[in-house]
């Protein structure tokens, strides 16, 4: 190796280096920013429901309920059609439709979430309002969607967050299926699968893929701040109901960061924002590795292929 | 008889999917019908050109949102282009090192951390020293946003720059860096300055991480020494305000900022569609 060479690797690997700097330091300044609150909390912090800034109380379950709750919802609705949507473009669509069909899935992630609340506030709440007056009398008897229907709250806030993730895991989703090797489908076909038979036996090969790719989508609902923070009502209570307004983590900081005037109550918030930095960084981290493990053709034919790989033609 | 089961649940499942596409397209649809309905009713050139005004006036605008919106954002890229382009191209040129994996990793992990929290990071390194809400807080906040998505298209786009073509500059005996800086780089140019185009958008496009770094500012400032006004913020605030006038200046702003996003993403959409028509024909 030249000596030019070594100047050159470590001038630009310095602003690699920037980037980790970064990750670490997120984690160094939300650390020292809340310790005095998380000294002076401890547990309690996050077992305690009663959220009174003026009264110096703060207990911040109701925003990890909340947080937690809302993703869970946006999930359960975004992902079986986010892996329809990656199953139709991947698999099943005519070439000439894929790209437009990329095109407008990827459109839907792009706008910004700024103007998802906004329409949420004018559009959609107004629908889940109807939606939940007219909810039957035997319905409202259950937890579940009990209480006035408002319209803001954990049922605009999910429908919203579903409609967000949807493009972002359909999108990693489809990545994941486009590394399944041809030879798969093939195989199946060749012993007389169907077609769904052939695009189930794909989506096994892939499943830690489209695990990541879902969890993915999980770690965006779990951070995602305006358009949540605009439906859903920013009442911190537990509540199992649909119907009930709630808060999450990134609302509350959202709301109350700029005008947080005592100290104890500005480390709190940051506490709250720490927490949500550790969260969606496993999230995050455990998805990565799902989806890089099968992403990493040597890993997947070393652990997981062979013996088809013997049985190819040479 | 089994067969006709198989055949049948086959059918259905290519239905439903097709089906979660047509899910999926319902609420672009209803957004960009809304978007456009209510803020080309509300748009006018006034909203170019006039700060906010007060309530019952209907004269006003966000050209001080616009303004700070372009200098938060152009304050982030300034830092952030440079950074995120040299450590893309360590990336692709030692891209088998773990060090290269590490900084990738990092790259992808900053892509997924909450634009709030960003906010709050940007908070205690900015506007806490300085005891000051700045346009330089947001800058740094949708800057730090900027960097994992250039660095990762300028990596992935040097990766697609055919081999010969360093190969040629190296057998002429350039060094590394200069084979990199003057040949490499500079033929993914047009992608990766697409890529770096959607990086902007995507950023311009937050709210979240300038709620307590750059706040606002009812007023036309460029001191980025000073909170200023950005273009989301203000559709924010408007958009929470119990004042009609004001809703239909936030869908106004909607309408500008999808405007946006959407001739960004046709524009980048046309650039790769060219880049891959080069690719095959070379």
């Amino acid at each position: 190796m030249r000596t030019d060479d070594i100047g050159f690797r470590v001038s630009t690997g310095l602003f690699g280096a920037l980037l980790i700097a970064v990750v670490g330091g997120i984690a160094v300044v939300l650390y020292t920013d809340a310790v005095s609150a998380i000294e002076k909390f401890g547990w309690q912090f996050w077992q305690t429901e009663i959220w009174d800034p003026i009264a110096g109380e703060f207990g911040a379950r109701p925003f990890i309920w909340g947080t937690l709750y809302s993703a869970v919802l946006a999930l359960l609705i975004a992902a079986p059609i986010a892996l329809g949507i990656a199953i139709f473009i991947s698999e099943l669509c005519p070439a000439w439709l894929r790209r437009p069909l990329v095109f407008l899935t990827e459109l839907l992630a792009a706008i910004p979430s700024i103007v998802y609340g906004l329409w949420g506030i004018f559009v959609l709440v107004p629908f889940t309002r109807q939606l939940e007056a007219a909810t039957p009398p035997w319905m409202k008897a259950l937890p579940l969607f009990s209480g006035p229907p408002l319209g803001l709250g954990m049922l605009s806030a999910a429908i919203l967050l579903a409609i967000m993730v949807v493009p972002f895991s359909s999108s990693v989703a489809r990545e994941v299926l486009k590394a399944v090797p041809q030879a798969q489908r093939e195989a199946a076909y060749a012993l007389g699968a169907t077609r769904w038979e052939a695009i189930r036996m794909a989506l096994f090969y892939a499943r830690t893929g489209i695990i990541g790719s879902i969890m993915l989508g999980f770690g965006r609902a779990l951070g995602e701040t305006m358009a949540v923070t605009m439906v859903i009502g920013n009442t911190p209570q537990v509540s199992t109901s649909l119907y009930a307004p709630q808060y999450t983590m990134a609302a509350v900081i959202a709301n109350e960061f700029a005008e947080a005037a005592d100290k104890l109550h500005l480390h709190a918030l940051v506490e709250i924002g720490l927490v949500l930095f550790i969260i969606t960084l496993a999230v995050n981290v455990l998805s990565r590795t799902f989806i890089w493990s099968l992403s990493n053709p040597g890993r997947a034919i070393r652990r997981k292929v062979r013996p088809a790989a013997v049985a190819e033609p040479a | 008889m089994r067969n006709y089961w198989r055949k049948g649940m086959s059918h259905a499942i290519v239905a439903l999917c097709a089906g979660a596409v047509l899910l999926a397209l319902v609420p672009l649809a209803l957004i960009l019908f809304y978007v456009l309905k209510q803020g080309v009713s509300a748009i006018s050139w006034t909203f170019f050109t006039h700060t906010p005004a007060q309530i019952g006036d209907p004269a006003g605008g966000m050209a001080n949102g616009i303004v700070g919106s372009l200098i938060v954002t152009g304050l982030g890229a300034l830092f952030a282009i440079p950074v995120g382009v040299i450590a893309g191209v360590y990336a692709s040129e030692y891209r088998g090192t773990r060090f290269a994996a590490a900084v990738r990793f990092a790259a992808d992990t900053l892509n997924g951390v909450p634009s709030i929290v960003i906010g709050v990071f940007a908070y205690g390194v900015v506007v806490l020293p300085f005891q000051r809400f700045s346009a330089f807080a947001g800058g740094f906040a949708l800057g730090i946003m900027m960097l994992p998505l250039v660095m990762r298209t300028t990596e992935e786009l040097l990766l697609l720059v055919p081999p010969t073509l360093r190969e040629g500059a190296l057998a002429l005996g350039a060094t590394r860096a200069r084979a990199v800086f003057t040949v490499v780089l500079p033929a993914a140019l047009p992608g990766i300055v697409t890529g770096i185009l959607l990086a902007l958008a995507r950023v311009a496009g937050e709210t979240a991480p300038l709620l307590f770094t750059s706040l606002n500012n009812a007023y036309f400032s460029t001191d980025p020494r000073q909170p200023i006004s950005t273009l989301t913020v203000q559709v924010y605030t408007f958009a929470t305000s119990p004042y009609p006038e004001w809703h239909r200046q936030a869908w106004a702003g909607a309408l500008v900022l999808v405007a946006l996003v959407l001739s960004c993403s046709l524009l980048a959409r046309i650039a790769t569609a060219r880049m891959e028509k080069l690719q095959r024909g070379a």
